[in-house]
């Protein structure tokens, strides 16, 4: 698999080499990206691309900006004051932060699923409706076949399909976070931004989300946020490295794991550090 | 040596007892207190209350506590969806769009007064701002003063309901394109409801069980009065203080005062155990 490198502008750009494959075209591109949290700046000029129908994954210790960069590409950190951004980020090469961007409409094209489950207090076929009915006057019954497309799509149809009526918070924790998964497939997003989504469940639960990461790449761009790198070398077709809120190294995920060009990389991944 | 055996952990073990032993008398006494106060009006009110007590007007012979049983229901009721019509939006306001502005603390600020403030105050200002210039005691008036109540209540418990839903649930809603009002009605007001609820409820019993503000608003009546709000109203908390004073020369009035008390008490206790159950079942 190959695709762009793309690199952080502090780089020699001398050591860009263009890629000579087949172009894959980019669906999210961030240019000179600045984020600060009131004084403090948690993302540092960060330039990067982001392909279509691929895994991105974003790796580095905590606190390094990975959840609040991907948290820029929906822009639910609108939701919050005291936080500024300079910079450009293009959805099909239009900038998500020029004014007059209808922001709801922007986050049903780019869905969200975050490090805890978040099932709403509702049942689980409420919870997977919740975002269709937003945008969508379906009848009744294509309203339970999107429902019942989406849970299948999660792998969770099986589980719950005699448990719709029941709340989605009493599904198990890897159940709920692959419901909040079927929620957001459910209003047939773009992109699909996961932030962290295993960190809180048990390895067989991983499993089964990582398996469906790799089936949702087919129809969506994927983009991960992670703290475990197996996880980023097992899902991922781009790794992207950062570190006190710069980028570091973004790069096809086997050549960031066998030969990264940056030390820091390099040190990070064998565990030097973070 | 063995930890059980050290001076400290002995003496921690001491302590520990002690403060269980004070715990549990603070408890008994409140206790002894709640069921002195049930007792006495089970005793004293059970004999008066018959049939005939719910349908039966006041008079100043016999008769029953009828009207004034449904004119508090009436006015609690309306004071109750008023009140909870401003209260939740106010509520809802502070927890959800205030931010950390000067507006919201000062709100909160009034708030906590008047959610301790004499109801003979709200009384009086009702009497002042609706009364005189009306002319007349209404039953509107006892609304209004019952409604200023209710209303900290509520507002109080809307926005302390809607601060425990997780910030997570408004963003996940809102990452799926929700806009904020929708967010608010179709996931806060869900997780929130049955606090909301209890809040409701809890004020509904404080108001019920409200003379003070009665008595210079919607006054009393030994009259049958059931939709007209415009003229005075009997109410329970009124009968009972009036045929317990002016009329305590009646042994018949007293004995009603002490039946209407022990409605008004069960009435109550209902309330809270039905407001109890709705708070159970959020968890």
């Amino acid at each position: 698999m190959t695709a762009d490198i793309h690199l952080d502008q502090k780089r020699d750009a001398g050591a860009v080499e263009a890629a000579a494959a087949p172009q894959v075209a980019t669906k999210l591109r961030v240019n000179d990206l600045n984020l600060y949290y009131g004084k403090f700046q948690a993302i540092k000029n960060v330039t990067m691309e982001i392909p279509e129908r691929q895994v991105t994954a974003f790796i580095g210790p905590s606190g390094c900006g990975k959840s609040t960069l991907i948290r820029c590409f929906n822009r639910i950190h609108d939701l919050y004051e005291g936080i500024r951004t300079e910079g450009q980020i293009l959805l099909d090469e239009h900038d998500i932060y020029d004014t007059g961007i209808d922001l709801n409409l922007l986050r049903s094209r780019v869905g969200m699923v975050f490090q805890k489950p978040t099932p709403f207090p509702m049942s689980v076929f409420d919870n997977v409706a919740f975002g269709i009915r937003l945008y969508e006057k379906l009848s009744a019954r294509d309203l339970e076949e999107r429902v019942e497309w989406a849970l299948r799509k999660a792998a969770l149809w099986n589980e719950v399909k005699d448990k719709l009526k029941q709340s989605g918070q009493a599904l198990s924790g890897g159940q709920q976070q692959r419901l909040c998964i079927a929620r957001t497939i459910a209003v047939k997003p773009e992109v699909i931004l996961l932030d962290e989504p295993t960190s809180a469940l048990d390895p067989i639960s991983t499993g089964y989300i990582e398996d469906l990461i790799n089936e949702l790449k087919k129809d969506y761009t994927i983009v991960i946020v992670t703290h475990n790198m197996q996880q980023a070398a097992r899902i991922s077709d781009i790794t992207a490295f950062m570190y006190l809120g710069s980028l570091i190294e973004c790069d096809d995920t086997t050549k960031i794991f066998t030969q990264p060009k940056e030390s820091r990389t390099e040190d990070y991944i064998t565990g030097r550090y973070g | 040596m063995d930890i059980n055996q050290t001076p400290l952990y002995r003496r921690r073990k001491r302590l520990n007892q002690l403060v269980m032993v004070l715990c549990q008398l603070a408890t008994l006494i409140g206790f002894v207190f709640l069921f002195a106060i049930l007792f006495t009006l089970v005793t004293k009110g059970i004999g008066a209350i018959s049939p005939s007590t719910f349908v039966e007007r006041t008079r100043m012979n016999g008769g029953g506590l009828g009207n004034a049983i449904w004119g508090t229901f009436v006015m609690t009721c309306a004071a109750t969806v008023i009140g909870t019509v401003i209260g939740v939006a106010a509520g809802t306001w502070l927890a959800e769009y205030s931010g950390k502005g000067l507006m919201a603390k000062v709100i909160r600020f009034i708030n906590d007064i008047l959610l301790s403030a004499p109801s003979i105050i709200i009384g009086l200002f009702i009497y002042a701002v609706v009364v005189v210039p009306m002319g007349n005691f209404s039953g509107w008036a006892g609304v209004l003063a019952l409604t200023v109540i209710i209303v900290p209540v509520v507002i109080r418990s809307t926005e302390d309901m809607l601060r425990l839903i997780p910030n997570s649930l408004r963003e996940a809603a809102a990452a799926l394109g929700a806009h904020r009002w929708w967010i608010i009605v179709r996931v806060c007001y869900s997780g929130a409801r049955a606090g909301i609820m209890t809040g409701i409820l809890l004020g509904f019993a404080r108001i019920s069980g409200e003379t003070a503000p009665l008595l210079f608003t919607s006054l009393n009546s030994n009259q049958w009065n059931f939709f007209d709000l415009g003229s005075e109203m009997a109410n329970l908390p009124m009968t009972i203080y009036q045929n317990m004073t002016i009329n305590a020369f009646i042994p018949d009035l007293v004995a009603l005062a002490w039946g209407g008390a022990l409605i008004l008490t069960a009435a109550i206790l209902i309330l809270n155990i039905a407001a109890r159950y709705f708070s159970r079942q959020r968890s």
